[in-house]
């Protein structure tokens, strides 16, 4: 079985994230890069995986930039077996459209039975880039699932639907998108950093892909930032027996009950 | 400004296997009722059809292009995928506007990529100017505001559920039947749907108008009936801090922050919650904030519309008699 787990690097969401008010991009400098947290727990759910299959190869997949490897890392000392990294300068502010594209030209030159990411990043929160790969490829998608097995042929799996809960099934090769109900990814071993050291992480460009990022297609584009005025304190009081009358008598006169 | 009434925005609106239209059709209707026409696609179970249409009708629709799914349909998100394309190609819209719901991501994902137009998501409103279609974003919880529009083409837009105040009047909407091919695409497939055991007189917490949360300072599961009482009297949903959900007080489905559900309510009141960057994350862009913490310098005060630095175990009960009171 040959498993590829999209993972992306984001500022760490433990601070106060920035845009540049000019570009409309992260300012990388502002937050400490880290992996996405639930990337870590897709990477976990296939290490786990491989664990007990031991002919499975987990390929950790990331575009991003120059500081990505040593994300990746990370990811190498819980155990994936190798990276694949794209880099391209062409990939800054990068669309969902042409994203999507260049990670599906990625994992076909990867080659794949799963692809599993996590169901939405901390950044873009979109989590639209798994169906719109397996539209690319013409796969099969079973996105935001609670609970995953993975068998020799097929994958399965419960997410949330209008009023309920479905179970799903879908044909290898396919791809999935996992919630933070999977379990918590495990930390790296001291054994895993020393190894992950030594495991190849291969990097390529958009013209290795076959991409051109400059394409006569449409694209969606930021046209204005702005930074909203910091909420600040309003009232605030000390019980004194009377706190709960007090509350009540505020939401009554704004309306709010 | 006659061209701007006639310009027709494409909405798929969703449908539980139940027949209920979802509550993100108001909201679809509305933001596409700002800036065009508001066309619904409605692909329904077998049976289920005209009852939505009706439904969408009454929250704005002015045409509704209305399909049925066989019975026993089974596979995911294609219908829905096949059945928009298919409407996009007869409407030819100015805007196609889905739900950043489950099911919508998947279908926005594949209809952009189908169609090679570009996609905005997890938008909080779309306007208009002499140039075309401006997507409205908020992100980093809450912290900017983020304006995006596409190159060329037709804009595909998720809207954020609750996210989007405008409704549109209601409408008599012409019904058209949608006929379309299946495309057959690989999927998957739905094995079987089991109807959650959740009580249905709360509202949802996502798009909820009122949110009453708890958090460490709550200290047990059998406390956080507390948190629900106070809800409860306020018609409110109730949510939870990770720390909550994480020491198995609630459900994870409660989770509100940044890696939990994201509301921006009329009124957010929060129990015995911190405040941690993630949390807020999820929630500061709620219209009033009201917290009730034993900690002074809990970092949640910084940002709360009315503070009480209490014991929530006293404060709550009196909260809850006081505006009991008040109702009777």
């Amino acid at each position: 079985m040959k498993i590829i787990v999209l993972v992306k690097e984001v500022p760490d969401t433990y601070a106060e994230r920035r845009l540049n008010l000019e570009t409309g991009l992260a300012d990388r400098d502002a937050n400490d890069r880290v992996l996405d947290e639930i990337g870590e727990r897709a990477v976990e759910v296939a290490i786990s995986y491989a664990e007990s299959h031991p002919d499975t190869e987990v390929i950790v997949l990331t575009l991003g930039p120059q500081t990505v490897p040593a994300t990746l890392r990370k990811a190498l000392a819980m155990g994936a077996t190798s990276g694949f990294h794209v880099l391209d300068d062409a990939l800054l502010g990068a669309d969902l459209m042409l994203t999507a594209e260049t990670l599906a030209k990625a994992v076909e030159r990867i080659g794949f039975d799963l692809i599993i990411a996590g169901d939405t990043s901390t950044d873009g929160n979109a989590g639209v880039i798994p169906a719109m790969i397996a539209e690319h490829l013409g796969i099969a998608h079973a996105t935001t699932l609670n609970s995953l097995e993975i068998s020799d042929t097929d994958i399965g799996g419960e997410r949330e639907a209008s009023g309920g809960t479905i179970t799903l099934t879908a044909s290898l090769p396919a791809i999935v998108s996992i919630t933070e109900r999977l379990p918590d990814a495990r930390f790296p071993s001291f054994k895993g950093i020393m190894a992950a050291k030594k495991k190849t992480i291969v990097t390529v460009d958009l013209a290795n892909l076959g991409i051109d990022a400059d394409a006569d297609v449409p694209r969606s584009i930021v046209i204005a930032v702005s930074a909203r005025p910091a909420r600040s304190a309003g009232i605030k009081i000390v019980d004194d027996g009377n706190a709960g009358q007090q509350l009540a008598d505020y939401l009554i006169q704004n309306r709010l009950v | 400004m006659t061209e701007l009434a006639v310009d027709p925005i494409l909405v798929l609106l969703s449908v539980s296997p139940t027949g209920e239209l979802a509550t993100s059709a108001a909201e679809l209707l509305g933001a596409a009722g700002r800036i065009g026409t508001p066309v619904a696609v409605i692909i329904a179970g077998h049976g289920h059809g005209p009852d939505a249409a009706t439904a969408a009708g009454a929250r704005g629709a002015q045409r509704v292009l209305l399909a049925e799914t066989p019975d026993g349909d089974s596979v995911l998100t294609s219908q829905l995928v096949d059945g928009l394309v298919a409407a996009y190609e007869r409407v030819n819209p100015s805007a196609v506007l889905i739900s950043h719901s489950i099911e919508g991501r998947d279908v926005a994902g594949r209809f952009a990529v189908r169609t090679q137009n570009a996609l905005a998501v997890d938008a909080v409103g779309v306007d208009r100017d002499d140039e075309g279609i401006i997507i409205h974003h908020s992100v980093y919880g809450g912290a900017y505001d983020v304006d995006s529009a596409v190159t060329f083409g037709t804009p595909v837009v998720t809207i954020r559920e609750g996210g989007v105040e405008d409704r549109t009047a209601a409408a008599n909407p012409t019904i058209e039947s949608l006929e379309y091919v299946g495309t057959g695409r690989k999927a998957a497939t739905i094995v079987s749907f089991t109807p959650e055991q959740a009580r249905p007189s709360r509202p949802a917490l996502r798009g909820a108008n009122r949110v009453v949360a708890g958090g460490r300072g709550v200290g047990s599961a059998e406390d956080f009936a507390l948190v629900e009482q106070l809800a409860d009297v306020l018609g409110a949903a109730v949510g939870a801090s990770r720390v909550a959900v994480d020491s198995g007080y609630v459900p994870h489905s409660y989770q509100v922050g940044q890696t939990g559900v994201s509301v921006a309510p009329q009124l957010y009141i929060a129990l015995g919650i911190s405040g941690a960057i993630q949390h807020r994350a999820g929630m500061q862009t709620a219209k009033t904030i009201v917290a009730i913490n034993k900690d002074p310098e809990a970092l949640i005060f910084e940002i709360a519309d009315f503070g009480v630095v209490g014991d929530l175990f006293t404060v709550v009960p009196q909260l809850v008699s006081a505006l009991t009171a008040k109702k009777e």
